[in-house]
């Protein structure tokens, strides 16, 4: 039986997860997907910030659209380094593409528009 | 003088949702007065995801969750003047404000929400011995040079307090290069939500020093050296547990202080969570002024945030239309035992719409208890909780029948299991 704590949402559901990983303790079925995740392969979203060529703002806030593998994590924001971004950029746009071949996208999460 | 209905001070998520709330109620003279040059507050800044999961059903960051309300309001067309700090609040309702291209304004207002957000506790307000050295900041000071400046404050970082930002920014800093030695909290529980223990701390092997503060800090022109100590249970310091830690940089995570500057010479009551003290309406004891989010109570939900300002959106438009009471059976609710506080503080219930909320937060951590809100000695709701913190924010939607205007009290207090 291992015990964890959901982190998708405030809520902090206390899991246990037996050894044919049942989860218990979830009040919705995200817990029950993340417990799985987090015993056999964890991932974790990442949010983050790049240069933005613009005369608003000097960051571009940026997330990747899927969770990544939680060993990929330092890596991706080493590549997010090496990016400069021009205004006008928009939230969903493609930041980096596959970012360290993981199949996820860093997208940007605000509207810069010059 | 101008004239507006409804002026809104503060363009953060309360402000932008209760005009949002207010425009769909038919009240189409709004003014918000937001003293930044851009709308959306305190979530420009928080660039980390968890927003919006009540709200949108889908989890957002920050500046993502405040354009979607961004956006409505400039769909709708609802005014707004950036860069307008005000600087007063009056009874009689004006409202003024100083803006490089307005210059002085004093506006006329006939309702008016009061949506200014909250500030960070700081060094001055607590007390630590040794050197003031370069290289103190708030976490939230950390997050604004990181997150829109791109400016890292330290490389070796030590964090007192276990708020939620203090955590959110061991986990950024870290992910940037910085080296984040550990965390102090006072209390022998975390002030910060458990998913951000795990995410932030563990996933990181940071560690968090319960019932630990500062002792010292020290340093000639920079953050040289953090000394914490473990404090016993009327907070002394227990001689002999002191820990050094070599750092360049000290973060402070030691709670948010509603921003109630505005509100100061109106003559009204504050309540526990040193905001205004208010109805079901989130009204202060002036009819037509109003109050929600972090100003008047800090929250950790936006969802809350935005659901508490369509309150008192609600209850302006009421106000503006003249369909408020003021009167009729009028309840006081009070925080019992294990209860940190209440919102509202006031229930007027021949006012209230067909569900009243009540937020509260519990004063110390919990296991198996029973809340029970009781009218007098009768008891009108009882929630069960297998385990309950004071970070976590309550919130419960009674139905209108339960008050049967019998007895003038409502409380609500926690039942421990024998
Ligand atoms: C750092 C931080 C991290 C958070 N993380 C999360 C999270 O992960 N998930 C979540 O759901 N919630 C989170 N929250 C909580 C929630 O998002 C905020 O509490 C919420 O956005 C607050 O909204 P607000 O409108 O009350 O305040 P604010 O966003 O602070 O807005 C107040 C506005 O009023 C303006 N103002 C102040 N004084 C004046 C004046 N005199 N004249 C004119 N304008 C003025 C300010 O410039 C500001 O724009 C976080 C809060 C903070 C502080
Ligand atoms: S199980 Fe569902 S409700 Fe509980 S913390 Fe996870 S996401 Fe939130």
């Amino acid at each position: 039986m291992r015990e964890l704590i959901c982190i998708n949402c405030p809520r902090g559901c206390r899991l246990k997860v037996d050894d044919d990983l049942n989860v218990t303790g979830n009040f919705c079925p995200r817990g029950a997907i993340y417990a799985k995740n987090e015993l056999t392969h964890p991932v974790r979203t990442l949010t983050s910030t790049v240069k933005v060529q613009s005369v608003l703002e000097r960051r571009l806030p940026v997330k990747s659209s899927e969770p990544l593998p939680k060993e990929k994590v330092f890596d991706a924001v080493k590549e997010l380094d090496n990016v400069e971004m021009k205004a006008p950029v928009h939230i969903g746009d493609v930041v980096i593409a596959n970012v360290c071949n993981t199949g996820v996208n860093i997208v940007a999460t605000k509207n810069i528009e010059k | 003088m101008i004239h507006h209905r409804l002026v809104i001070i503060g363009g953060g998520s309360a402000g932008m949702a209760a005009a949002v709330k207010a425009y769909e109620l038919g009240e189409k003279d709004i003014l918000i007065l937001e003293k930044n040059n851009y709308l959306g507050g305190i979530l420009n800044q928080c660039i980390h995801n968890g927003f919006g999961l009540h709200e949108f059903k889908e989890e957002l960051t920050g500046p993502e969750f405040m354009s979607r309300f961004s956006k409505q309001v400039n769909e709708l067309g609802i005014k707004y003047r950036l860069n307008a700090n005000v600087l007063s609040v009056t009874k009689e309702k004006v409202v003024t404000y100083s803006s490089e291209e307005d210059g002085l304004v004093s506006v006329q207002a006939d309702a008016i929400i009061l949506t200014t957000g909250c500030y960070e506790r700081n060094a001055g307000a607590i007390q630590i011995a040794g050197d003031r050295p370069v290289g103190v900041y708030t976490a939230g000071q950390a997050q604004l040079y990181l997150n829109c400046y791109g400016y890292l404050v330290g490389k070796k970082v030590f964090i007192l307090g276990s708020g939620d930002i203090g955590l959110i920014m061991a986990r950024r800093m870290t992910l940037e290069g910085a080296k984040v030695l550990g965390v102090a909290e006072l209390m022998p529980y975390s002030a910060g939500l458990n998913r951000n223990i795990v995410q932030c701390l563990q996933d990181f092997n940071i560690p968090l020093y319960l019932s630990h503060t500062v002792k010292e800090v020290r340093g000639k022109n920079r953050v040289e050296k953090v000394i914490i100590a473990k404090v016993d249970e009327k907070m002394q310091f227990i001689p002999g547990t002191e820990m050094e830690f070599d750092c360049d940089t000290l973060l402070l995570s030691v709670g948010l202080i509603p921003n109630n500057d505005l509100f100061n010479n109106l003559g009204i009551k504050f309540s526990k969570t040193r905001g205004a003290m208010v109805n079901q309406d989130m009204e202060t004891e002036i009819p037509g002024i109003f109050s929600a989010g972090n100003v008047l109570h800090v929250h950790d939900l936006v969802d809350y945030v935005v659901s508490e300002a369509r309150e008192a959106a609600v209850g302006a438009v009421k106000y503006l239309n003249k369909t408020t009471k003021h009167a009729g059976f009028t309840y006081e609710i009070k925080q019992g035992y294990g209860i940190g506080y209440v919102v509202p503080q006031v229930l007027n219930i021949d006012d209230a719409s067909e569900k009243v909320s009540f937020k509260f937060r519990v004063a110390k951590p919990f296991k198996d208890i029973v809340i029970n809100i009781k009218e007098g000695e009768r008891l009108i709701k009882k929630i069960i909780k297998p385990a309950i913190v004071p970070s976590e924010m309550e919130i419960v939607y009674l139905p209108k029948e339960l008050f049967q205007k019998e007895d003038h009290v409502i409380t609500v207090s926690v039942e421990e299991k024998k």
